[in-house]
C-alpha cells in the first residue's frame, strides 16, 4: 500500500528520529509512504505572522504538487505542518479567488480535494485495527499524552474529538499497553515558535506543562509535533531553571513507544538522539 | 337582482384629502346593480351608521360596501349596523380606501381612480355574498394542567377555585418541579419547601382537582372548548388505594444506587422510591429500568416487606381519555448539561458542580443537611468560586441568549455559601449583573457589600485541577485585563437555562409552536404572552422562557384568569370564515374525490372524512369534510383541492374571481 | 480613519467582525502570554471598538502582536467565535509594513525573518543555517549567542545538517517570494 507523505523540514533536521520511527514502523507494517517530489517548506508560523500570501503560497505549492503526483491521501506527521497545509486547504476551498489566484501563482492547477491526515488520524486507519498483529512488548508505563495546539485547534476548522480533552492518541497508548494518565495540561500551548527567539517564555510554558504531567504520575510524555518535542526536550535547562529544580521525564513521539512495542531496538527506535535520556527500561 | 348600498367615507381628511370622494360616489352610483351610493365625512359615526341602517330599509338594500378605513378596524362596527337593520351582517363588505389608497399614494386622478377600482371590486363580491351565521360551539369545562411544577401548582389552584374542575398531569412521581429542589428563594431568602409544599398539598386535597402523577399527555385532538386528551399513566407498580405510604418497601429495596434525580445525582435512590419526603403524592413508584425484579426476574423484596400487599409488579401503563375545554401548559424548564463546556471541567472533576446541585447541598432536605460540602471527600471547601453565564450568551458553544434567573440564584449561591461557612471565600466570575426585579438590585449589592462575595467580571477560560485544587483560570476586565487564578475548593456552574428535551414532540403533539430553542411561543410577545397560536391553549411559567418564581406566578395566575374567562361562557360563537366542502345534488353528491390532498395541507387537522349514505346506510362516497370548529379559514386546502371542491365560505374562488375581473374589465 | 473605518478595514482583511466581541475577556484568561503582554487580547479588541488612529497606532507598536503564539486557545473558546489569531496575523504584518514594531519584539520579527530568508534560499528550512542567519540578526540587534549551549547538542546527535537541503525548482519557487518580502519603507 502507498500513501502520500509530507515530512516538512523539522524531521530532516531536528527531529529526524521522528521520521525514522514513522518510516520504520510503516514499513514493518507493509505501508509505503512516498515522498512528495520536490516538497518544499510549509512556511510555519513565520509565514502567517509576516506575510499573509506566502502563508498560503508556501503550503499550497505542496498541494498542488502532491496533486500532481497522484496522491489523494497524505501524511503529515508534523503538527505544526499538518495545520497550515489544513488550514491554507480550507482557506483556499472558502475563496475561490484565492484559489485561482495562487494557482495561477504556481503555475499548477489545484483542485484542493487532498485528504490530509496527521499522526494520530494515521495510526488510527492504518495501524489501530491491527496493533493485535503488530504489537510484541507492550508498552507498559505510565505516559501523559500531550497534543499540544496545533492538532486539535482551531476547532472551528480542525475537527478533532473533544478538543478540550482529547482522547485519540489516549486510546492509541493504551492499547500499546500504556497507563495513559489524566492531566489538564493536554493542549496547553508549549511556546512553540519562541524556542529561539523567546526561550524564556517557552521555559515558563513548558514548564508548567511538564509539572502537571510528572504530578499526575507520568514516567513519559508523549508528543506528535517536533515543535513541541524540542520545547519539552530540548529546552529542558530553560524549564528546569523555570521550574527551579531538575525535572527528568523523558520525551518520546507516539511512533517511537509504537516502533518499541512492534519490538525494535531503542536505536532503531532513535532514542538516543533525545536530549533528556529515556530512564526507564521501555524494552520489558 | 343585486341592490347594492355604496357609503364613501372621508375619514376627516385623511382620505377626502387625497381621493375625490364625491368622484367616487358618483361613479359608484353608475355601476349595475348599485342601487345607492353616497359620501361622508365619517361612516363610523353614529350618524354615519344611521345613513347605512336608513338606507337598507328605504331602498332595500341586498348588499353593502362601506369604502372607508381597514376592515381589521370597523368591519365589525358596519356589520353590526347592517344586522340591526335587518340585513345579514356577512353581506356588508368594506373597501379599504385610506390604507390601500389615500395613506400611500398622493392626491392625483391615477388615486381616484383607484379608489372606484376598489370600491366596483368589493361591488362585484357582494353580489356573491350569501347570508352566513356565526358557528356556535359549546365549551366542555374542565381544565387539563400539564406539568406540576409551581406554574401548574398556580395554575390549577386558581381555575379551580374559580369553581372549575381541573385534571393536573405530572410526569414525575410527585409535584413540585423545580422549586422543590430549592434551598432558599431570593430575594427574601425564605425556605422554597416552606412555602411550597402547602400549596402542593392543597393541590392533592382540592375537591376540584385530579392530580394524575406519573402521568404524560399522549395525544390531543379536538378544539378549543372541545379537546380531547389522551393521558398515559405509566405503571407505578403499586395500589395507590391499598399503599399507606409507610416506605417500608424503600428502605429495604437492595438496589440502593441509582442517582437521585431530586438531589441532582449528589445522593442515590432505591428502585422503589418517594423521590423526597414531602412528596404529594406521598407514595412509592417502582423504576421499571432499575429495578432487579423487572431486569432479572429475581427480587420481590418490596412485596415480601409490604404490610399492606400494594405491590403490583403485573401492573401495565393505562390510556386514559378526557374532554376538556382548555389546556394550561406548564412543562417548565431543564438546565443545560454542561458538559458541553469541557474547559470548566464539569463530569472530570467531582467538585465542579452546577447551581442546582449546589441548591441541593444548601437545603436541609439534600444530601449533606444543608452543609456544603464537597462532593469528592466531604471536606467543607473554604475557597469557592462560581462562573455564571456557563453555556449562556454564548453562541458559539452554548445558547446566545441570557438565561435570566442563574445572576440572581448566583448571588443568593454566593451569600448563602457565605452565611454557612464563615471563614470561607467566594468569587463571581461575571458578565453582566442583571438583577432587574423589585428589590433584586438591593439583593446583589446586600451579596457584594454586605456578605463580602467578591465579583470579579470576566470569564473563566479553563478549570483544571493541580495537588488537589481546582485551578480557576479566568480574569478581571476590570484591571486592564489581568489575569486572575483562583486556587479553589470547589467550582459551581451557572449553567444555562434550556427546554426540556422532548418539548418540541410535545408542541408537535399539542399543535402550537416553539422558539428556535424549543420554548413555547406565545401568541403575541406584548399583548397575548399566555395565550399560544392555538385558541384554548395557554402558557404558564419557565416552559415559554426561563424565569423566575415571581414571574412563573404571575404568568400561571394570567393563565388561570384565560381560562376562567373561557369558562364564563356556555358557547363559543366563531367567524364563520371557515372552509366548506361543496355538496351537490345525487348522482354526484359532492365534486370532492376523496384524494384528501386537503387533509394533508390543513396546518390545523381540521379536515376528517364523511361517509354519504343511502337510506339503507349503504356507503356510497367517502368525502372530506371540514370540522369548523378547528378551522382557521386560511385557505391551505382550497389551494390545494384538485376537483375545486373546497371553499372559504366569504371568500369563495367565485367572488375571488369577480373582484379579479372587475378589476380587469375596466370600464 | 475613524472608529468606524478601522473597524470596516479589519473586516474586510480578516472576515472578523470584531464589534461582536461582548468584552468578556476569556481569550485573556486562556491565553498562555497574557501575562507579559502589554495589551491583552481582549483589550486590543476593545481598542480596535472604540479605536481612534493613536489606538490603532498604540496597537500595532504594542509588543502583544508579537507575543501572540497564534495557539488559537482564544478563538477556541471565544463565545463570539471571533479568530483573533487571525487578527493578530494582519496587526503584525501592518505593524511590519508601517515599521512599528515594538523594540522587544525585534528578535522574534529577526527570527521569524531569517527562517522566511532560509526557506526562500532553498526552499526548505536549514536549522543550522536559520541559526546562523538568526543569530547574525539578532547580534545586530544587540542580544546574546545563547544558543551556543543547544548547537553542539545537535551535532552530536546528528540533527544538525551542514549542507543544506535543497528544492529543485528554484525557478518555480521564487515566484512565490516575488513583491513578498520587500523591505520595510523608510
Ligand atoms: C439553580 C436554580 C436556582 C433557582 N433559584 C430561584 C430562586 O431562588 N428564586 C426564584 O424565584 N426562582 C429560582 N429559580 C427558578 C425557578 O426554579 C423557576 O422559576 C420555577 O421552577 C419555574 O417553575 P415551572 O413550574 O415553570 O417549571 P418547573 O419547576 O420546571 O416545573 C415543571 C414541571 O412540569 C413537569 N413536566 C415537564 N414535562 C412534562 C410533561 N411532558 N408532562 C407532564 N409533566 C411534565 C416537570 O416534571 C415539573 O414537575 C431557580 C432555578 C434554578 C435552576
Ligand atoms: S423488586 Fe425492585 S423495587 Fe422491589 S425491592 Fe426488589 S429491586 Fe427494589
Ligand atoms: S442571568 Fe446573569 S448569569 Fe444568567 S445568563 Fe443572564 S447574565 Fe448570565
Ligand atoms: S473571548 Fe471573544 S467575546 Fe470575549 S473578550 Fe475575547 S474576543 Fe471578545
Ligand atoms: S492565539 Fe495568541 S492571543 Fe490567542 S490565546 Fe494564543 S497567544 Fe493568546
Amino acid at each position: 500500500m502507498k500513501i502520500g507523505f509530507y515530512p516538512g523540514c523539522s524531521l530532516t533536521g531536528s527531529s529526524r528520529e521522528y521520521k525514522e520511527s514513522i518510516l520504520a514502523i510503516s514499513e514493518k507494517a507493509g505501508i509505503e509512504l512516498v515522498e512528495i517530489s520536490d516538497w518544499n517548506c510549509c512556511g510555519a508560523t513565520a509565514a502567517h505572522n509576516l506575510n499573509k500570501e506566502l502563508s498560503v503560497s508556501l503550503p499550497a505549492r505542496n498541494l498542488a504538487l502532491a496533486e500532481s503526483d497522484g496522491i489523494e491521501e497524505l501524511v503529515v506527521p508534523c503538527a505544526a505542518c499538518y495545520n497550515r497545509l489544513v488550514m491554507t486547504q480550507h482557506e483556499l476551498n472558502e475563496d475561490e479567488k484565492l484559489k485561482s489566484q495562487i494557482a495561477e501563482k504556481l503555475q499548477m492547477p489545484l483542485k484542493n480535494k487532498l485528504k490530509i491526515l496527521n499522526v494520530l488520524q494515521y495510526l488510527e486507519e492504518y495501524f489501530v485495527p491491527r496493533l493485535d498483529e503488530l504489537i510484541k512488548k507492550p508498552f507498559e508505563e505510565e505516559v501523559a499524552c500531550y497534543y499540544g495546539c496545533l492538532l486539535v485547534r482551531p476547532n472551528q476548522v480542525i475537527k478533532a474529538d473533544r478538543w478540550e480533552d482529547p482522547m485519540s492518541m489516549d486510546v492509541i497508548m493504551q492499547k500499546l499497553g500504556a497507563k495513559p494518565i489524566d492531566w489538564a495540561f493536554k493542549t496547553e500551548c508549549c511556546g512553540a515558535g519562541f524556542s529561539m527567539s523567546k526561550t524564556e517564555i517557552v521555559g515558563e510554558l513548558s514548564g508548567k506543562i511538564v509539572r502537571n504531567a510528572v504530578n499526575q504520575g507520568a514516567k513519559a510524555i508523549v508528543v506528535a509535533c517536533p515543535m513541541c518535542h524540542s520545547n519539552l526536550d530540548m529546552r529542558r535547562p530553560a524549564i528546569n531553571s523555570y521550574l527551579k529544580t531538575k525535572i527528568e521525564v523523558p520525551v518520546m513521539y507516539i511512533t517511537q513507544a509504537i516502533a518499541l512495542a512492534m519490538g525494535m531496538s531503542e536505536k532503531e527506535a532513535g532514542l538516543q538522539r533525545h536530549f533528556v535520556p529515556v530512564s526507564f527500561s521501555v524494552n520489558c | 337582482m343585486s341592490r347594492i348600498g355604496v357609503f364613501i367615507c372621508h375619514c376627516g381628511e385623511n382620505i377626502s384629502a387625497t381621493v375625490d370622494v364625491v368622484k367616487v360616489a358618483e361613479e359608484a352610483g353608475k355601476h349595475e346593480g348599485v342601487a345607492y351610493s353616497t359620501d361622508y365625512k365619517y361612516m363610523c359615526s353614529e350618524p354615519g351608521q344611521t345613513i347605512i341602517k336608513q338606507m337598507i330599509k328605504e331602498k332595500g338594500l341586498t348588499g353593502v360596501v362601506v369604502a372607508a378605513c381597514s376592515p381589521r378596524m370597523h368591519e365589525p362596527t358596519f356589520r353590526k349596523a347592517c344586522s340591526e337593520a335587518g340585513l345579514n351582517p356577512y353581506m356588508c363588505e368594506m373597501a379599504n380606501l385610506r390604507e390601500h389608497c389615500s395613506w400611500v399614494h398622493d392626491k392625483s386622478d391615477a388615486t381616484t381612480k383607484k379608489a372606484i377600482d376598489l370600491v366596483r371590486m368589493l361591488v362585484e363580491k357582494v353580489k356573491f355574498n350569501k347570508p352566513l351565521y356565526p358557528i356556535k360551539v359549546p365549551v366542555t369545562k374542565t381544565a387539563l394542567v400539564i406539568g406540576g411544577g409551581i406554574a401548574g401548582i398556580q395554575a390549577s389552584l386558581d381555575i379551580a377555585n374559580s369553581g372549575h374542575k381541573v385534571v393536573l398531569i405530572e410526569k414525575d412521581p410527585s409535584i413540585g418541579g423545580h422549586m422543590s429542589q430549592l434551598s432558599e428563594t431570593f430575594p427574601t431568602l425564605d425556605c422554597s419547601q416552606c412555602i411550597l409544599t402547602p400549596r402542593m398539598v392543597e393541590v392533592a386535597q382540592h375537591p376540584n382537582i385530579t392530580l394524575m402523577t406519573y402521568s404524560e399527555l399522549e395525544k390531543l385532538d379536538g378544539f378549543i372548548g372541545n379537546f380531547k386528551a389522551t393521558i398515559r399513566k405509566k405503571a407505578k407498580s403499586i395500589d395507590e388505594k391499598l399503599c399507606t405510604g409507610c416506605g417500608l418497601c424503600t428502605t429495604k429495596c437492595p438496589t440502593k444506587k441509582i442517582p437521585s434525580e431530586f438531589n441532582a445525582g449528589l445522593g442515590f435512590r432505591t428502585a422503589i422510591y418517594v423521590p423526597f419526603p414531602q412528596a404529594v403524592p406521598n407514595k412509592p413508584v417502582i423504576d421499571k429500568e432499575n429495578c432487579r425484579y423487572y431486569q432479572q426476574g429475581k427480587c420481590k423484596v418490596c412485596e415480601k416487606v409490604c404490610p399492606t400487599g400494594a405491590i403490583r409488579f403485573n401492573q401495565e401503563d393505562e390510556l386514559i381519555e378526557i374532554e376538556v375545554g382548555a389546556v394550561v401548559v406548564a412543562t417548565g424548564f431543564n438546565v443545560m448539561e454542561p458538559s458541553e463546556f469541557p474547559e470548566y471541567g464539569y463530569g472530570k472533576y467531582k467538585d465542579v458542580i452546577t447551581g442546582l446541585q449546589f441548591e441541593r447541598l444548601a437545603s436541609a432536605s439534600g444530601p449533606t443537611l444543608g452543609e456544603i460540602r464537597r462532593p469528592s471527600d466531604g471536606k467543607i471547601p473554604k475557597k469557592i468560586v462560581f462562573i455564571a453565564c456557563a453555556g449562556s450568551r454564548d453562541p458559539a458553544k452554548g445558547i446566545p441568549y441570557c438565561s435570566k434567573i442563574c445572576c440572581m440564584y448566583t448571588a443568593k449561591h454566593a451569600m448563602l455559601y457565605q452565611h454557612k461557612v464563615h471563614d470561607g471565600k467566594s468569587y463571581i466570575f461575571y458578565m453582566d449583573i442583571r438583577a432587574g426585579g423589585k428589590n433584586y438590585e438591593e439583593f446583589t449589592r446586600r451579596a457584594i457589600v454586605e456578605d463580602e462575595v467578591n465579583y470579579i467580571r470576566g470569564r473563566v477560560s479553563k478549570v483544571y485541577e493541580e495537588n488537589g485544587k481546582l485551578i480557576v483560570k479566568g480574569v478581571d476586565t476590570l484591571l486592564n485585563a489581568r489575569p486572575v487564578e483562583i486556587e479553589a475548593d470547589m467550582v459551581v456552574l451557572a449553567s444555562a437555562a434550556v427546554a426540556n428535551p422532548g418539548s418540541e414532540e410535545l408542541a408537535q403533539r399539542m399543535h402550537i409552536s416553539y422558539d428556535a430553542y424549543n420554548f413555547f411561543s406565545e401568541a403575541h410577545p406584548k399583548l397575548k404572552p399566555v395565550e399560544t397560536n392555538t385558541a384554548g391553549i395557554f402558557l404558564a411559567g419557565a416552559c415559554q422562557a426561563p424565569k423566575d418564581i415571581p414571574e412563573t406566578v404571575s404568568q400561571a395566575s394570567g393563565a388561570a384568569a384565560k381560562v376562567a374567562i373561557l369558562f364564563s361562557q356556555d358557547e363559543l360563537s366563531r367567524e364563520p370564515v371557515v372552509a366548506v366542502v361543496n355538496r351537490s345534488a345525487p348522482p354526484v353528491y359532492s365534486t370532492c374525490v376523496g384524494c384528501f390532498m386537503c387533509a394533508t395541507a390543513c396546518p390545523y387537522q381540521a379536515i376528517g372524512e364523511e361517509l354519504i349514505t343511502d337510506r339503507k346506510g349503504n356507503v356510497i362516497k367517502k368525502v372530506a369534510k371540514v370540522n369548523p370548529g378547528l378551522c382557521q379559514g386560511c385557505g391551505t386546502c382550497v389551494a390545494f383541492c384538485r376537483s375545486k371542491s373546497i371553499d372559504i365560505q366569504g371568500y369563495s374562488n367565485e367572488q375571488m374571481y369577480t373582484e379579479v375581473m372587475a378589476l380587469l374589465n375596466d370600464e | 480613519m475613524e472608529t468606524k473605518n478601522i473597524l470596516i478595514e479589519v473586516k474586510r482583511q480578516t472576515g472578523v467582525n470584531i464589534r461582536e466581541c461582548y468584552q468578556c475577556g476569556k481569550c485573556t484568561a486562556g491565553c498562555p502570554v497574557a501575562e507579559e503582554m502589554d495589551l491583552r487580547p481582549s483589550v486590543i479588541m476593545r481598542m480596535i471598538q472604540s479605536g481612534t488612529n493613536e489606538e490603532m497606532d498604540q496597537i500595532l507598536r504594542s509588543y502583544t502582536i508579537w507575543l501572540c503564539l497564534t495557539c488559537e486557545t482564544c478563538y477556541s473558546r471565544c463565545p463570539m467565535d471571533i479568530d483573533i489569531p487571525k487578527v493578530m496575523d494582519y496587526l503584525r504584518q501592518r505593524s511590519l509594513v508601517e515599521g512599528k514594531v515594538h523594540p522587544e519584539a525585534r528578535k522574534i520579527v529577526a527570527f521569524h525573518k531569517s527562517f522566511l530568508n532560509t526557506v526562500k534560499r532553498n526552499g526548505r528550512l536549514s536549522e543550522l543555517f536559520l541559526t546562523i542567519d538568526y543569530k547574525m540578526r539578532s547580534l545586530r540587534s544587540g542580544t546574546l549567542f545563547q544558543d551556543m549551549t543547544v548547537a553542539p547538542g545537535m551535532i552530536s546527535r546528528g540533527k544538525l545538517h551542514l549542507i543544506p537541503e535543497q528544492i529543485k525548482d528554484k525557478k518555480g519557487f521564487s515566484r512565490l517570494f516575488k513583491n513578498q518580502l520587500k523591505k520595510r519603507k523608510p
